[in-house]
């Protein structure tokens, strides 16, 4: 009988599945045993909260899916039915239309973690690059989804992002031609929408699991961004992580529910609640929150061609981030400069988040502009130039030295410890 | 020190800075520069607590049937959803029962219609968009049943149009047809003043103010809307109390956990 497993359950039902499918070996050991820095801030919750937000989506999604009807004479009033007359029907088409937004705000704060402490760098790369896979498809989700309602920014959107791909020399307009279905924004792309609505979450799920299985390899960075030297450096997933990330879902819930449960349509936008009418165009064609600053840097070059190009630019860039920050420091706490430098990019990206849901016109398209260059300038010349000038703070020597009870205490490296303290 | 209390001042400043941006957006974006201000009533169905005035929804109602049913329809509304603004069964049979719905099509294929049943969708006023248009001098007075939802500033809003119509200023070159309203946006409203002070005779005596016909309208209209607002509400309160406890016990237990930790 070569090839058993040797289970080392003891529950006979448990142990016969396990000798033949190691599930339960396997998840004890990912999830159960596994060795994962004992120096996590709360920064490191937010993987695990997007896992949960994915979930919910998904089980939201379903359900929605049973009462939705894809068709632009049906879909707008379809949508009310669930509010009206499906059981807690708005219940889940509130949790899912928010849970968008919350889901790109715990992914966008997992990714400022990865930049603060430096968690894209060796060996993690890889794990960086499926992370970027995730925004994109997740982008991609969140947008076709926004058009399934069929409101007026359903529509507007879907005809001004479908548009982008005109700009495309030579084949442009047969591309968008071919992504409608027809030669407007119609029923075949309402369908088709749909459809890939429905078939991207499983792709995320899918790149999830890629996600999380080239995590276990690497194994997690931490906020001192050195790799633990040994057993004392790491505490097992369960019970310590799991019971830290279920402190953070509990939080996270609850913002969640205040955002359901009392301002269910503080993030959408009213015209979203016009049926979609093509003969009409809205005063103004804004997307989510969570698309503005690329929308911003989109409309900051006034070629058409050059602003999609930059758009699609600030997302590629992200791939190559590993080989163009140059320092051979993760964390932020040890890189002087760069720890104030990152903050200037959180500011360029919150103010382009502003400008672009403003009219193109005055301070904004300066602003726009100004915001648009230093995001790129921190890219593409700040990070590949400071990691050859900036001299970093010395590294600690373990994981477990700056943490000892009592505040590092009188050890030589007593000095380097002020600066580790938890921001 | 100071290295390390510099970049979180700068930090603190540039994000200061970054909301402070969002200071010259707080009006509503819709109201551009030069527009009136919405007036700010007080609903019974805002903040947390809010509930509907149910009172105040039915009055609504009897506003709708008797004005702006003749021009405006609420698709989304069936004459069955009444009951849960209070109407007893038999008060929405006889609601429904007394407007005229189309009920299909005859033995000889000619649309026929009849008295409405509860379930029955609120009466259209007109067949079709183009019906509206042409009775309505080009115009196509929008579906009601989310107006709310759709308008920025919500139940303030449409206040403000139920209650904003004026004399145009000097000055103002009004279109044809059209009518001042200090509320919309470019002011030139294709809806002629809807309500008047005195319009209505309230069953139970309420006054009739335009303010008061127009704030029972708004309370009916954002039930309509959002009918689900107060189970919503109260499902919310119980939910988030339970997911305090719940942090607090969380806190708890990993507090206890990481206390063998170390």
């Amino acid at each position: 009988m070569a090839g058993l497993y040797k289970s080392e359950y003891k529950n006979p039902v448990v142990n016969w599945i396990d000798t033949r499918l190691p599930i339960f070996t396997m998840m004890g050991r990912e999830y159960g045993t596994f060795p994962t820095p004992k120096n996590f801030n709360y920064f490191w919750n937010f993987g695990a909260l997007a896992m949960i937000t994915l979930a919910i989506m998904l089980a939201t999604g379903i359900f929605l899916a049973m009462n939705y009807q894809p068709n632009t004479q049906m879909a707008f009033d379809s949508v009310e039915r669930i509010m009206r007359d499906v059981n807690y029907g708005w219940l889940m088409r509130y949790v899912h239309m928010n849970g968008a937004s919350m889901f790109f705000a715990v992914v966008y704060i997992h990714i400022f973690r990865g930049l603060y402490y430096g968690s894209y760098k060796y060996p993690r790369e890889l794990l960086w690059m499926i992370g970027v896979v995730l925004l994109l498809l997740m982008m991609a989700t969140a947008f076709m989804g926004y058009v399934l309602p069929w409101g007026q920014m359903s529509y507007w959107a879907a005809t001004v992002i479908t548009n982008l791909f005109s700009a495309l020399p030579w084949v442009g307009h047969a591309v968008v031609t071919w992504l409608w279905g027809g030669f407007s924004v119609e029923n075949p792309t309402l369908n088709r929408f749909y459809s890939l609505h429905y078939l991207l979450p499983f792709l995320i799920v899918g790149v999830a699991f890629l996600h999380v299985w080239a995590l276990h390899i690497t194994g997690s960075n931490n906020p001192l961004g050195i790799e633990p030297k040994g057993p004392q450096d790491t505490l097992p997933f369960h019970p310590y992580y799991t019971i830290k990330d279920s402190v953070g879902l509990c939080v996270y819930l609850i913002v969640f529910a205040i955002l359901v449960f009392f301002a269910p349509n503080y993030l959408g936008h009213p015209d979203n609640y016009i049926p979609a009418n093509p003969l009409a165009t809205p005063a103004e064609i804004v997307p989510e929150w969570y698309f503005l600053p690329y929308y911003a840097i989109l409309r900051s070059v006034p070629n058409k061609l050059g602003g999609v190009t930059l758009m699609f630019g600030s997302l590629l860039v992200l791939f190559v981030l590993p080989w163009l920050d140059t320092s051979p420091v993760r964390s932020c706490r040890f890189r002087p400069i760069y720890r104030q430098v990152i903050w200037l990019l959180v500011v360029a990206v919150i103010v382009l988040g502003f400008v672009g849901s403003h009219r193109p016109e005055g301070i904004w398209v300066v602003l726009g502009r100004v915001c648009t260059a230093y995001y790129f300038l921190h890219f593409l010349v700040i990070l590949p130039v400071l990691g050859k000038l900036e001299k970093p703070l010395p590294l600690p020597e373990s994981i477990s030295r700056p943490v000892l009870p009592g505040g590092g205490g009188p050890i030589p490296s007593a000095a380097t410890a002020k600066p580790m303290e938890k921001p | 020190m100071v290295r390390v209390a510099a970049p979180r001042s700068l930090a603190a400043v540039l994000l200061a800075a970054c909301f402070g941006l969002a200071i010259p957006s707080g009006a509503p974006p819709a109201r551009a520069q030069g527009e009136e201000a919405l007036p700010q009533e007080h609903w019974s169905f805002s903040g947390p607590f809010g509930a509907f005035d149910m009172a105040a929804v039915q009055r609504g109602f009897q506003i709708y049937s008797e004005v702006c049913s003749n021009c405006h329809s609420m698709k989304q509304l069936q004459y069955r959803n009444l009951t849960a603004v209070g109407f007893t069964s038999d008060q929405v049979k006889a609601i429904a029962a007394s407007v005229q719905v189309p009920l299909g099509v005859n033995d000889q294929g000619e649309p026929i219609l009849g008295p409405g049943t509860p379930a029955s969708t609120f009466r259209s006023p007109f067949p079709n968009e183009q019906a509206a248009r042409a009775a309505n001098n080009g115009a196509l007075p929008p579906d009601l049943s989310v107006i709310v939802k759709a308008r920025e500033g919500g139940p303030n809003y449409v206040y403000g149009i139920l209650t904003g119509y004026t004399d145009p200023p000097a000055g103002v070159q009004m279109q044809p047809g059209m009518n001042y309203n200090k509320y919309f946006p470019g002011h030139q409203i294709a809806m002629p003043k809807p309500l008047s002070e005195g319009q209505i005779t309230y069953a139970d005596g309420t006054p009739n103010t335009l303010e008061q016909e127009a704030h029972d309208m708004v309370t009916f209209l954002t039930w309509a809307g959002s009918p689900e607002m107060v189970v919503r509400k109260q499902t919310g309160i119980r939910i988030v109390l339970f997911l305090l406890l719940m942090t607090g016990l969380t806190y708890g237990v990993k507090r206890k956990v990481w206390a063998q930790a170390h």
